[in-house]
């Protein structure tokens, strides 16, 4: 199955929550040197919610859109909620077939949510 | 005049994948028949252990072992077979020089010299001894081009890099990103010139499979190489090393095979090169190795570097021509001085999208920084897309990657 979907593509030429936020109480930037991704994040929280979250950087197709959609997925949610993240709903919520090399990209985003978490 | 066109035929891979667009032989090399049926064979007729059994077996498996030794030896104008030592891989190799070699010479306030466009093989173990002996670790810069900063005329220049000091020069001989083949025999000359004790390694991992090399013409003190690079099996490093300087080295592991004699209270080792091949070693596909040899020696390589010349010339022209400025190729312009290794970057796209969508079409080429993170680093990004050919690839693989980039091109814009 080709991982460049419509849906894919379209969060990664129009990311969602694409830039930082002037006031944030937490940020966060990791890295896979190994392609040379890197991903920003900052946060606000109000209690123990995510209320506004945005990333930004530079990545591939699969990191920039599993970025994009998962910052959509995180506002409102607890901390407690989005610790339990895992691969499995990177995987799911991309809805494609990653081969075994590509899921480091897709999971890259989660790393920066939980290390902000 | 050898049929490039119909050489395909020779490796059973593209049998079982007629459209297979193998553009990766600088990680790997694809395997013709005649390696494969001789694994085959060793484990079907022979598969003794070899020096061990008096039975007729064991010495089928020693005979045909030592004589890949011996074909190896001759491959590379070797003195003699006893300069051969068979490892793991080329970076085994690497990493037997900095314990049984680097641990022996190197001492506080020495220097050990590489060069930025080193494979990690050929630059962590060397960045490690120097750390632990206390010995200073330079690293030699390139130019904006990817040639090494080597100018025989600025003797200036060659005396900051080799000092009185140095006591290890460890540089490859085809960078495996930039292509740039290195004038070894000219830096080597030049270097001991300034310093006759230095002990120069060479990596050759990439050169050993895609054009002639004379070791003695050289003039260099190891070389190192892969047999899975150069159409052998996998699990085979070969380390040749002046017979003097392997006597005087630590052996590298303990065991089995490279003793002589075993007291409570002491040890004595056998000479090179089995002193350095302790335990049971990758029998069966270091005697399918020869094979490899054997067809490389055929073919002529002298005919494969001129083949793999003709067609990264025409890849790059191709590509330049296509996309113009969007593709960035890496890497010497002039074709005489690079293998046939093409790195390069195109658009805004990332590499691994790149490779991704090629790889939907059956075009294998590699995404990342190749093992060469400083060079990557040096050069300020941070992963490239790396095609590279050998004798079996054509003008049509290249077509198909042109193909391939449109498509590219095509779905991320």
């Amino acid at each position: 199955m080709n991982i460049y979907q419509d849906i894919i593509l379209d969060h990664y030429h129009h990311p969602h929550n694409f830039g930082n936020l002037n006031k944030f109480s937490k940020s966060i930037q990791v890295s896979n040197p190994l392609c040379g991704d890197k991903i920003g994040m900052t946060v606000n929280f109000e209690k123990n919610e995510i209320k506004e979250i945005k990333f930004q950087g530079e990545g591939c197709v699969i990191s920039t859109a599993s970025a994009s959609m998962l910052t959509d997925y995180a506002k409102d949610k607890s901390k407690h909620e989005l610790k339990k993240l895992d691969s499995k709903f990177i995987i799911k919520m991309l809805g494609i077939d990653l081969g075994l090399n590509r899921i480091k990209c897709a999971v890259l985003p989660l790393e920066a949510l939980h290390k902000l978490l | 005049m050898i049929d490039f066109l119909n050489i395909k035929k020779n490796f059973p891979i593209f049998q079982k994948q007629p459209d297979l667009v193998y553009l990766d032989s600088t990680a790997t090399s694809l395997k013709p028949k005649i390696v494969i049926n001789k694994i085959k064979e060793y484990y079907e007729e022979y598969s003794a252990n070899v020096f061990r059994g008096i039975y007729p077996m064991s010495e089928k498996a020693t005979i045909e072992f030592e004589e890949t030794r011996e074909i190896v030896s001759k491959f590379i104008n070797a003195n003699k077979s006893e300069e051969i030592v068979f490892t793991r891989n080329a970076t085994e190799s690497l990493n037997l020089l900095a314990y049984s070699l680097g641990r022996k010479i190197v001492e506080p306030g020495d220097e050990i010299v590489t060069t930025i466009m080193e494979h990690h093989s050929n630059f962590v173990p060397w960045q490690v001894l120097a750390g632990e002996v206390g010995a200073i670790f330079k690293v030699i810069d390139i130019d904006e081009e990817g040639y090494l900063e080597f100018r025989i005329q600025n003797s200036e220049l060659l005396k900051q890099i080799i000092t009185k000091k140095t006591k290890i020069l460890a540089l490859t001989y085809v960078s495996n990103m930039l292509g740039t083949i290195n004038p070894i025999k000219e830096i080597i000359s030049e270097f001991k010139r300034i310093n006759p004790k230095i002990i120069v390694i060479v990596d050759a991992a990439q050169a050993v499979p895609h054009l002639k090399i004379d070791v003695h013409d050289l003039g260099a003190d190891f070389i190192v190489f892969s047999s899975h690079k150069m159409l052998g099996p996998t699990a085979v490093g070969v380390l040749w090393g002046k017979e003097r300087l392997l006597k005087e080295m630590y052996p590298f592991m303990y065991g089995g095979d490279m003793i002589d004699e075993v007291y409570i209270d002491r040890t004595t080792y056998k000479n090179p090169p089995h002193k350095f091949e302790a335990g049971t070693p990758a029998i069966g596909e270091i005697i399918a190795l020869k094979e490899a040899v054997k067809f490389l020696d055929k073919i002529g390589m002298d005919n494969i570097q001129i083949h793999e010349k003709k067609i990264t010339d025409f890849a790059i022209n191709r590509l330049t021509n296509t996309f113009g400025q969007s593709i960035k190729i890496y890497g010497p312009k002039n074709i005489e001085d690079r293998g046939g290794i093409m790195s390069f970057t195109f658009d805004k796209f990332h590499p691994h999208d790149i490779a991704q969508i090629l790889a939907d079409d059956g075009i294998c080429v590699r995404a990342g920084h190749h093992c060469a993170m400083p060079l990557h680093t040096r050069l300020n990004v941070p992963a490239t897309v790396r095609a590279s050919f050998y004798l079996y690839n054509d003008e049509r693989d290249v077509n198909k990657l042109i193909e391939g980039l449109k498509k590219v091109k095509e779905i991320l814009k």
